[in-house]
């Protein structure tokens, strides 16, 4: 992982040419990403020069409380497309899962790079950062992912925060949080973030929003700080299971018949109607299914603390709260008070009669 | 904590507590309350007192002919909304859920409506809603037997049917809002409910019958 100054790094046009990527095919790419983006068709050219032009980018890639599954998702695809292409062509100059270094060197190596592309390089963030206790829940190389996260914030140009745990905290959030753990930009607030949740998120919304900022800038994003591209629609929205919905045809439980036919599964706890996400339209594994197509609903995995919402398998209105006998020590409480009132009001009904016989007698 | 998981969470569960509570205070109040001691012998005892009752609960319920003309459309214009939010409440797909899960019921039976069917029913129950506040506020002595009461009242059940518009057809902001501004309609409408004239829901069969039961019960028999 050699580090280069930024105005020395070729261009991505320039590495595609090297690749063999031609121009019909990279326009193409273009397309499908300005498409997915809702773009209008003839901001493709446009988006394809600035792709072009942008420099090989830095990338320091910081994973944290997580589990690998977002790089996972991010690596494993099924044919070399020309999204991983692009990501072969991005300078990524820190990454402990991927790169062959390990130790003291990593770190170094990590430094090096941050140093020579100061308020330049993107820093990509995987897993929730422990806060509680002085950070000492989660730490690499003797340093807290606290501290290691703001020292890498501040020289990153922009921070793309993958996976839900990056974005909200996700499962190390989870009530009761015990590491207080949170999303990057719970603790970074100087920094443009971008965020792209999911568990994992789908691989070519992660390149495709990467692409996108290399040509252009940050995108624009929803009020969770999701490119509004990608995290525009809900679910349910785009689901193609919602004409069931809309015909009130619901799968009441994995084996019977309305699951069978593929009806709607929000009684089974689909969480499409309240989640924001691309599944429904990009799919997984190159297109080929997701998982209310596989017969099982949204778990949500892209909205903020996603783990609290309930059981899986219960409905996006469900309760949230375990009773505790608390509605019976009220209706208890009603009762008596019912009581207390009648025999109080009974009381006085019998003095009040009892004074306007006197009055009479007397 | 988001919105959603304000109403869905404590909210619900506090107004729940209230409304229990609150309910269950006005009904033991109203069955222990002191009663005239009637020392007349009765017209008629057990069985037939008990038809009085009950035949008072349906002729009750429905205007006398000869009041139909005077009254007729008012009481269309409520039987109208109130099935309307009977079927809207009890067959709505997404209401079944709640109930199913709110009070751990099991009931594979219970039947659910299409989205359009509850969406075209939950247009015409806000219309009929609109002519019954209209006439209220237009009719001289509805107007002056109104007070603060009847009026949150229907505050509270035009966001909660407003609401539930806006999420089914998907107007008005993001769904998770809306759906969180419905449901705390509905934990307001639970909070308000014993202490105003929504308590009418547990009073009207049971006073009628009481009603028409003393009313069989009084005279001579001939």
């Amino acid at each position: 992982m050699s580090v280069r100054s930024p105005d020395s790094r070729p261009t991505i046009g320039q590495i595609l040419d090297e690749n063999g990527v031609g121009r019909r095919r990279f326009l193409k790419y273009c397309a499908g990403i300005t498409a997915l983006m809702a773009m209008p068709p003839g901001s493709t050219t446009a988006f394809a020069q600035q792709l072009r032009a942008a420099r090989r980018p830095t990338i320091i890639y910081m994973p944290f409380q997580e589990c690998t599954g977002c790089i996972e998702s991010l690596t494993r695809s099924f044919a070399p497309t020309i999204e991983s292409l692009i990501f072969d062509t991005v300078s990524l100059d820190y990454n402990h899962t991927l790169q062959a270094a390990a130790g003291h060197a990593a770190e170094a190596a990590r430094l090096e790079a941050m140093e020579a592309n100061w308020d330049n390089y993107v820093l990509i963030c995987d897993g929730s950062i422990p806060v509680n206790d002085g950070g000492i829940y989660g730490a690499s190389a003797g340093e807290s992912f606290v501290h290691q996260l703001e020292h890498a914030a501040e020289g990153a140009a922009a921070i793309v925060a993958v996976g839900v745990c990056a974005s909200y905290g996700g499962v190390g959030a989870a009530y009761p949080n015990p590491t207080g753990a949170k999303g990057v930009a719970e603790i970074i607030k100087n920094k443009p973030i971008i965020n792209v949740p999911g568990c994992p998120p789908i691989p070519e919304v992660m390149t495709g929003t990467l692409v996108s900022f290399l040509a252009s800038g940050v995108p624009a994003l929803d009020k969770h700080l999701r490119p509004q591209a990608f995290f525009g629609n809900t679910i349910h929205d785009r689901c193609y299971r919602r004409r069931f919905y809309d015909r009130g045809l619901f799968a009441e439980s994995f084996d019977d018949e309305g699951a069978r036919n593929g009806w709607c599964l929000y009684k089974l706890g689909c969480r499409g109607p309240t989640t924001y996400n691309a599944c429904a339209t990009i799919k997984w594994n190159g297109g080929t299914s997701w998982p209310v197509e596989s017969g099982h609903g949204c778990l949500g995995c892209s909205e903020p603390d996603f783990w609290d919402q309930g059981g899986f398998y219960e409905p996006v209105t469900s309760k949230l709260f375990r009773d505790t006998g608390q509605v019976a020590a009220g209706a208890a409480a009603g009762v008596a008070i019912g009581a207390a009132s009648a025999i109080a009001a009974n009381a006085r009904k019998k003095k009040l009669a009892a004074k306007a016989e006197e009055e009479v007698s007397s | 904590m988001t919105l959603l998981e304000f109403s869905r969470g404590p909210m619900l569960h506090a107004a729940l507590v209230i409304f229990v509570l609150g309910v269950l205070w006005r009904l033991t109040s109203t069955v222990l309350a002191a009663r005239r001691k009637n020392n007349a012998e009765p017209r008629v005892v057990g069985g037939p007192a008990l038809s009085g009752g009950l035949i008072a609960v349906g002729s009750r319920s429905w205007p006398h002919p000869e009041f139909i003309p005077r009254t007729g459309f008012g009481e269309a214009v409520g039987y109208g909304y109130h099935l309307g939010l009977f079927a809207i409440v009890l067959l709505g797909a997404p209401h079944v859920v709640f109930w199913k899960n709110l009070f751990g019921i099991n009931a594979p039976f219970w039947p659910t409506l299409p989205t359009g069917i509850i969406s075209v029913l939950s247009v015409v129950t806000v219309f009929l809603m609109l002519i019954a506040t209209l006439r209220r506020a237009a009719h001289p002595v509805l107007r002056r037997i109104s007070n603060f009461d009847d009026w949150f009242t229907l505050a509270i059940l035009y966001a909660l049917m407003l609401t539930g518009i806006m999420a089914v057809f998907g107007i008005g902001g993001r769904y998770e809002t809306i759906l969180a501004l419905h449901i705390i309609s509905f934990n307001a409408l639970l909070i308000w409910f014993p202490f105003g004239k929504l308590m009418h829901a547990f009073y009207i069969f049971p006073s009628r019958f009481v009603n028409g039961y003393m009313h069989t019960k009084k005279g001579a028999a001939s």
